[in-house]
């Protein structure tokens, strides 16, 4: 979906507010990562959650993206989270309105495929979650070819963003075959994930072709692009 | 009840905001904990993994080795999520990794515009600013000036290349080596690497002077 948080080359945000960096020191510890007791209590909620394998990582991020803009802008990250895990275990019948009210449950607890123990986080973190598949067909671009983002506006989650639809970029490295995210993330509740792996490659794009005559010197952007995101400079424009 | 449409701070009622905020995540937490779907316990262990024991160190270690090992350094650019298991960093959002290597011909950044995809494993959680609306809106299309906000100026003829997290790879900039570190062993080394230089926000730290000194 065109929504806010597809936010790459949009004005007006302001400076990058820096003030955590620490130039003397190499990142740890003293950095905060949390500004409340409750962003941390919102990411071991969130993660915890995801454990159970009720939905992927794709539909999370569609939850939260899929947020009011006003409030995607206003909620704090980890307020987006919270937002966003609501918004997961009420379409999926795990609470209701009432139970999130009242903050306590009022009716029996669904099946879950799997509840996260304590002495059980390390090697699933550890293990994580390949998005990698084995490939059916060959790859249909090779590093050096010209291919052309398409130029597509779908309702629903995609992870080509709106700045690179519709340009010309060069394959820059193929990844492999991967879940493709915006049909993972369409998985029906209850179903399992449609997984629909595709090749995924790297694709340049030089800062002209995306940002005109204005763009800064020297500049190319990569994103990584599904392949039926992309097609071969040749063919005709989708 | 639409959750969505609930009270939104401004600038004035922050601390009201964090006090709704406190509430609404204690009662969900004790919401999903009597349901049964989570464990306090695993919470608790999640958060700490984070706070205590994955950040910035592993990949600064990653990148020492890369400066001191020269086969290291080549299998990295070969195949990161093998090298980098190789010093027992893997798994959540760091599932597969690339390396990207600075030179003075090259300056590699990397910005998730879509959220906040960052390699976890040898990064640890991202800072704010890698997640806020400036950052991902301006990655791409200003970097320089970008890293102006960070106080780092490129040379004019260095390539600036950025890398949009759009998929499951994460990406990890290896900063150019600081002069008068030769021989150093990889453990001095990691020292100089701060986050910054391994996002591409910033450069690796200078050896300091008494160091250099013969």
């Amino acid at each position: 979906m065109n929504g806010i948080h597809d936010m790459g080359g949009m004005h007006g945000f302001g400076p990058v507010q820096t003030e955590e960096r620490e130039p003397d020191a190499p990142g740890e510890p003293g950095v905060p990562l949390f500004h409340a007791p409750w962003e941390r209590r919102a990411l071991g909620l969130t993660l915890a959650m995801g454990a159970t394998g009720q939905w992927n990582i794709d539909q999370s991020r569609s939850a939260r993206e899929s947020l009011p803009a006003a409030t995607y802008l206003t909620a704090g990250y980890y307020g987006i989270w919270i937002r966003g895990l609501e918004r997961l275990l009420l379409a999926r019948g795990l609470v209701d309105d009432e139970e999130l009210a009242a903050g306590h449950a009022l009716r029996p607890a669904l099946p879950v495929a799997r509840v996260l123990k304590a002495d059980a986080v390390a090697a699933a973190l550890a293990r994580g979650a390949s998005t990698e598949r084995a490939p059916t067909q060959p790859a249909r671009f090779a590093i050096g070819d010209r291919v052309r983002a398409i130029n597509e506006h779908p309702t629903g989650h995609t992870r080509l963003p709106r700045y690179v639809r519709g340009h010309l970029g060069t394959v820059q490295l193929v990844h492999g075959v991967h879940v493709f995210a915006d049909r993972h993330a369409a998985s029906p509740a209850g179903m399992p994930f449609d997984e629909a792996p595709q090749w995924l490659y790297a694709v340049a794009f030089d800062g002209g072709e995306l940002w005109g005559a204005g763009a800064e010197p020297g500049l190319s952007v990569s994103v990584d692009a599904w392949e039926s995101s992309l097609g071969a400079m040749t063919d005709a424009p989708r | 009840m639409n959750h969505d449409h609930s009270h939104e701070p401004g600038h004035a009622d922050h601390a009201s905001h964090l006090d709704e905020m406190d509430l609404r995540v204690r009662a969900l937490e004790t919401l999903l904990t009597e349901k049964g779907y989570v464990d306090t316990a695993a919470i608790e262990r999640l958060i700490e993994t984070y706070e205590v024991q994955i950040g910035p160190r592993n990949g600064a270690r990653v990148v020492a080795r890369a400066w001191a090992d020269a086969a290291y350094r080549e299998r990295l650019a070969a195949d990161a999520t093998a090298a980098i298991a190789e010093l027992g960093y893997s798994g959540r959002q760091g599932e597969h990794m690339v390396a990207v290597f600075n030179t003075p011909a090259e300056h590699h950044m990397v910005v998730c515009t879509l959220c906040s995809c960052y390699p976890w494993p040898v990064l640890g959680l991202p800072p704010a600013w890698y997640k806020s609306a400036p950052y991902r809106s301006r990655a791409v299309r200003e970097p320089r000036a970008v890293l102006a906000d960070f106080g780092v100026t490129l040379p004019e003829a260095s390539a600036l290349r950025v890398w949009d997290s759009t998929a499951e790879v994460r990406y990890l900039v290896v900063p150019m080596r600081p002069a008068g570190t030769e021989g150093w062993s990889a453990e001095r080394l990691a020292k100089l690497v701060s986050r910054d230089s391994m996002i591409g926000t910033g450069l690796a730290m200078a050896a300091p002077q008494e160091a250099t000194r013969p």
